[in-house]
C-alpha cells in the first residue's frame, strides 16, 4: 500500500521536474554517470586479461589486492576528507612516523642496533597502540588547523607534510629501524587461510568505513558539512567537532597502513610513505571524490579508484612497461578523472 | 495575568566593521500570529532574525522567549528551544535527498546506533503529504526546481515543531500555486497557535497572511500596527521614509531601427526562438521559473553553447561563443544571482565596478587608477550607491546597493544593448524605483533593454514590447498596448501554446 503510494508521488514529483517518471528511460544517462568508473574498471579487466595470461590468475589478483593494500587504506580516511570538502596531505608523512614508533618498539632483543634496547620486544599490543596514538595525534592537529583557525586545509596539511616527516627523522636519527619481531612481521607478511593478512585489514576497514560514512550520524554529517557548511551549521552541526574527527580518522587509518608497509618489508623507516597521499587522494578522485564540491564520494567507489591503479600498475608490469612511463600514464588518468567529474557536476555548461 | 507575547526583543544592536546595522531596535510578537517584518534592504531585518536564531551575536539588546530571558548562543540551542528558521538565501546539500536535508542534524537512529533510513523516509513523506507537497523524499536536492527546493526548506522548518518559525522572504523563489502551499501552511499553523515571522518585499502577500507588521529603516525601529490599520500607500512611505508617488515612471523613448536581431536559437532548455530588439526599447521577457529564459539571454551573451541559430547585430551577422564576444559587440548581461555570478564578494566597491571596463583603463602595462577612481565615484554619485567609501568591501552593503554596483559595472562599459536578468530580485522599494529610472534614462540615449523579469508588475510597467515563454518555446509576443497581468499568465503556463502557433 504505501509502496503504491510512494511511487505515485515519485511519478508526480518527476513530472513536477519535468523528467519522465519511467524510471528506465530517463536513467541511462544517470546509471552511466553514477556507474561509470565500475565499467570502466569492468572494461581494464578485461583488456588486461587479454593483454597477459599472467593477468587472471589468483596468485596475480591477491598480489594487486596486496599491493593497494597500503594505499586503499589511506584513501579510506582521505575519502572522508574530501567528502568534508577538505584534503589531507599529511598522510604518506603519517605513514613514516606510524612505521617507526612501531618498529622502535618491536625490535628483536640483543639486537646491538635496537633503537631503544629497553623498550624492545614490547607486547604488540603496545607498538599497534602507538602507532595508531601516533596516527591519532597527527590527525587532531590537522583537524584543529582545519575547523579552529580557518586556514585552508591544504596549506594546514602540508605544514604537517614536513612537520611529521621531521619528526621521523628526528625519532630515528635518520636511520631505519630494522630487526623486528616476527608477531610483528605477521602483520604485513602472514596469511590466513591464505589471504594475505594485509587484504584482510583493508576488507575489514572498508566494510566499517562504508558504514560509518553511509549509514551513522557522524557519516550524514561529514557528508552535509562537504556539500554545504553553512547549511549543516544552521541545522544544528557542530562543524567544528566533526571536522575534527574526521582528520583523526584519517590520521588514524594513515598510521594504519604505516603498521602494514613496516611490517611487511620488516623495517621502520623514517622515509616510509612518501608520495603516497597522492596515491590515495588519486584513488578517491578517480573513484568519484571531487576535490571541486565536496559532499561527495563513496567507499566502494574508492575501493574501485585503488583497484584501477592497482591493476594498471600490475598489467604495465606484465607487459614490461617502464616504470617511467608508468608514473606518466597515472599522472594522465588523474587528470582525465577530474576532467570527468567536473563534465558531471557542471551539467549543461 | 499570563503574558500574551511569545517573543519580545528589546534595545537590540549589531555593529558591524564600518556598518550600524541594527541601532537599538525591538520586536515583539504574539503567540498564534503572523507577524510581518518589512523595511527596505538593509534596514536590518534579516540581521535581527540572525541574531535570534544564533548566527549573529547581538551587541546589546535582551531577548525573551515564552517569557523566559535567554541568550542564544547558537543555531542549536535555538533550534531546542522552539525557534526554527526558513533561510533566504541558503541552498540545501546538493548531494543529498529531500528527507536527509529535512531531518540534517536530528536523524532518526535504529537499536545499533545506525541513521534509520526506513523511518527518516516515512517521516518525511508523512510531513511533505501532511503539508500537500508533491515530493518523493528520497529525491537528490540538486535534482529538484528552485520553487520545490524552497517548498522543502519550508516543510524542513515546520518539522521542528517549533513555537515560533522566521520565514525570510518564503515566497521569492516560488510561483503563485506553491504560494498558495505556504500560505495554508501557514494559516494551519497559526491555528496550533505557533506564531511565525514574515519577511517580504511583496505587499500583496502581507495584507494577505499576516496580522501584525514592524517596520524598520536603515537599521532602525519606526513602528508595529496591526495590518487592517495600515493601507499599502502608508507602509511604503513608513519603509522608505518619504512617499513613492509612482513606481513605473515610464517615459517612451524614440523607438529605431532593429539593434538586435536572434533568430532560431537553440541551446539548452530553449528552442527555435526568434526576436528583435529595436533601438531606445526596453524588451521585456516574461515565463514561469524554468521557462528557459536566463538560458536564452546567457546564451545570446556567450555564457552558454547554443546549438543553431544566429544572431545579427546591427544587421550583420555576428559569431559569440564567449562573453567577451558578446561584450565587443556592446552587450551588457546583469546576471540573476547576484552572489554566484556577478560579485567578487570579498573585492571592494571600487574594484567590483571597474572590472568589466577594466581595458579602458590601461597606460601601456599600468591601470591608471585615477581615472578608475574618478569614473566610480561618478557611478556612486549617479546611482546614489550608499557606501562609506569606494574602498568598502562590497559584502558589507545591503542588496540593493550591491546590485546598484553592478549595474554600474555594466554602464561603465558604455553597452548599446543592456540584459537585465531579474534585475530588482529581493532588492527593495526605493533602489526597484530608482533602477526603473535608470533604466528609462538608458533608453532615452537610444539604448535597448532586454529585462527578464517574473514580476508581472515590472513586466507591464517597464516593458515597450513583451515575449513570453514557456517550457523553452516563444509562445508569443505582446506589445505594451495589449498586453495585460492575465494575457501573460495564460501564455506563460503554455495554455495558448497551440492558439499562437496557428495564428
Amino acid at each position: 500500500m504505501k509502496g503504491k503510494a510512494m511511487k505515485e508521488i515519485s511519478a508526480t514529483a518527476a513530472k513536477a521536474e519535468g523528467k519522465k517518471p519511467d524510471m528506465t528511460v530517463f536513467n541511462v544517462r544517470a546509471i552511466v554517470s553514477k556507474y561509470g568508473i565500475y565499467f570502466i574498471f569492468l572494461g581494464m579487466l578485461i583488456i588486461a586479461s587479454l593483454l597477459s595470461p599472467a593477468f587472471m590468475t589468483p596468485i596475480n589478483l591477491i598480489n594487486i589486492i596486496r599491493q593497494i593494500s597500503i594505499i586503499g587504506l589511506i584513501a579510506l580516511g582521505v575519502t572522508g576528507v574530501i567528502v568534508s570538502a577538505g584534503i589531507d596531505l599529511s598522510s604518506g608523512s603519517v605513514v613514516g612516523m606510524a612505521a617507526v614508533v612501531a618498529a622502535s618498539l618491536v625490535q628483536t632483543k640483543g639486537w646491538s642496533g635496537a633503537l631503544f634496547p629497553h623498550l624492545a620486544e614490547s607486547p604488540l599490543a603496545v607498538a599497534i597502540l602507538a602507532a595508531c596514538l601516533i596516527g591519532v595525534l597527527a590527525g587532531a592537529f590537522n583537524g584543529f588547523l582545519v575547523a579552529k583557525t580557518g586556514i585552508p586545509p591544504f596549506i594546514a596539511t602540508l605544514g604537517m607534510v614536513l612537520a611529521v616527516r621531521g619528526a621521523a627523522m628526528l625519532y630515528t636519527n635518520g636511520r631505519p629501524v630494522s630487526s623486528l619481531t616476527d608477531e610483528f612481521n605477521f602483520i604485513g607478511q602472514g596469511s590466513v587461510f591464505g589471504v594475505p593478512v594485509p587484504i584482510i585489514i583493508l576488507a575489514a576497514a572498508a566494510v566499517f568505513t562504508h558504514i560509518l560514512y553511509s549509514r551513522t550520524k557522524f557519516g550524514k554529517y561529514i557528508y552535509a558539512i562537504g556539500g554545504n557548511e553553512q547549511a549543516a551549521r544552521v541545522s544544528g552541526i557542530n562543524v567544528v567537532k566533526y571536522k575534527i574527527i574526521i582528520y583523526i580518522y584519517a590520521g588514524f587509518l594513515a598510521a594504519v597502513a604505516g603498521l602494514v608497509v613496516s611490517s611487511r618489508i620488516g623495517s621502520g623507516q623514517p622515509g616510509l610513505g612518501v608520495g603516497y597521499e597522492f596515491d590515495a587522494i588519486a584513488a578517491a578522485v578517480i573513484g568519484g571524490a571531487s576535490l571541486s564540491a565536496g559532499g561527495i564520494g563513496t567507499i566502494p567507489g574508492t575501493i574501485v579508484g585503488a583497484l584501477i591503479i592497482g591493476v594498471l600498475n600490475n598489467i604495465l608490469d606484465l607487459t614490461n612497461v617502464s616504470a617511467y612511463w608508468q608514473q606518466i600514464l597515472r599522472g594522465g588518468i588523474i587528470v582525465g578523472a577530474v576532467i570527468l567529474d567536473q563534465r558531471k557536476n557542471r551539467g549543461g555548461r | 495575568m499570563e503574558t500574551e507575547y511569545l517573543l519580545q526583543m528589546k534595545n537590540v544592536s549589531k555593529q558591524f566593521p564600518g556598518v550600524r546595522a541594527l541601532d537599538n531596535v525591538e520586536l515583539s510578537v504574539k503567540k498564534g500570529t503572523v507577524h510581518a517584518l518589512m523595511g527596505e534592504n538593509g534596514a536590518g531585518k534579516s540581521t535581527l532574525m540572525k541574531c535570534l536564531i544564533g548566527i549573529y551575536a547581538p551587541n546589546q539588546g535582551t531577548i525573551t522567549f515564552k517569557g523566559e530571558q535567554i541568550t542564544i548562543a547558537n543555531t542549536h540551542y535555538a533550534l531546542s528551544k522552539g525557534i526554527s528558521m526558513i533561510h533566504q538565501e541558503l541552498s540545501p546539500i546538493p548531494h543529498m535527498t529531500v528527507a536527509e536535508n529535512i531531518y540534517l542534524g536530528r536523524e532518526p537512529t535504529q537499536w545499533n546506533g545506525l541513521v534509520d533510513m526506513k523511518l527518516m523516509n516515512r517521516n518525511a513523506s508523512e510531513l511533505l503529504e501532511r503539508l500537500n507537497i508533491d515530493l518523493d523524499p528520497r529525491f537528490k536536492m540538486h535534482r529538484l526546481s528552485i520553487a520545490n527546493t524552497q517548498l522543502v526548506e519550508i516543510a524542513k522548518a515546520v518539522s521542528y515543531d517549533s513555537d515560533l518559525i522566521v520565514m525570510d522572504e518564503p515566497t521569492s523563489a516560488i510561483t503563485e500555486s506553491e504560494v498558495e502551499i505556504l500560505f495554508s501552511i501557514i494559516r494551519a499553523l497559526r491555528k496550533k497557535s505557533i506564531s511565525v515571522i514574515y519577511i517580504t518585499h511583496k505587499m500583496d502577500e502581507v495584507f494577505k497572511i499576516c496580522d501584525e507588521v514592524t517596520v524598520f529603516r536603515d537599521g532602525r525601529y519606526i513602528s508595529t500596527d496591526p495590518i487592517e490599520k495600515l493601507t499599502s500607500a502608508q507602509l511604503i512611505q513608513k519603509m522608505v521614509g518619504r512617499e513613492l508617488v509612482e513606481m513605473f515612471h515610464k517615459e517612451r523613448a524614440v523607438i529605431g531601427e532593429t539593434v538586435l536581431d536572434v533568430r532560431d536559437l537553440s541551446g539548452h532548455r530553449f528552442r527555435n526562438v526568434s526576436f528583435e530588439v529595436k533601438r531606445g526599447e526596453i524588451f521585456g521577457v516574461a515565463g514561469l521559473m524554468g521557462a528557459g529564459r536566463t538560458e536564452l539571454l546567457e546564451s545570446v551573451f556567450g555564457v552558454r553553447k547554443t546549438h543553431g541559430g544566429e544572431i545579427h547585430i546591427h544587421g550583420r551577422k555576428v559569431a559569440i561563443h564567449e562573453p567577451v564576444d558578446a561584450i565587443r559587440n556592446g552587450m551588457a548581461l546583469l546576471t540573476e544571482d547576484r552572489k554566484l555570478t556577478g560579485l567578487y564578494l570579498n573585492a571592494n566597491v571600487r574594484d567590483n565596478m571597474a572590472i568589466a571596463n577594466i581595458n579602458e583603463y590601461m597606460q601601456g602595462p599600468f591601470v591608471n587608477f585615477r581615472k578608475i577612481d574618478s569614473d566610480c565615484e561618478r557611478m556612486r554619485i549617479l546611482m546614489q550607491i550608499k557606501t562609506p567609501s569606494l574602498q568598502q568591501t562590497i559584502k558589507n552593503l545591503s542588496g540593493g546597493n550591491q546590485q546598484k554596483v553592478l549595474i554600474s559595472r555594466w554602464l561603465l562599459t558604455e553597452p548599446n544593448i543592456l540584459i537585465l536578468d531579474e534585475p530588482t530580485r529581493g532588492i527593495d522599494v526605493g533602489a526597484k524605483s530608482e533602477i526603473y529610472r535608470l533604466m528609462i534614462e538608458f533608453a532615452k540615449q537610444g539604448k535597448s533593454i532586454i529585462m527578464i523579469s517574473s514580476e508581472l508588475p515590472e513586466i507591464l510597467g517597464m516593458s515597450d514590447r513583451i515575449m513570453v515563454m514557456h517550457e523553452g518555446d516563444k509562445v508569443g509576443e505582446l506589445s505594451r498596448a495589449e498586453a495585460t497581468q492575465e494575457k501573460i499568465l495564460h501564455m506563460a503556463t503554455g495554455l495558448s501554446l497551440t492558439e499562437s502557433i496557428t495564428a
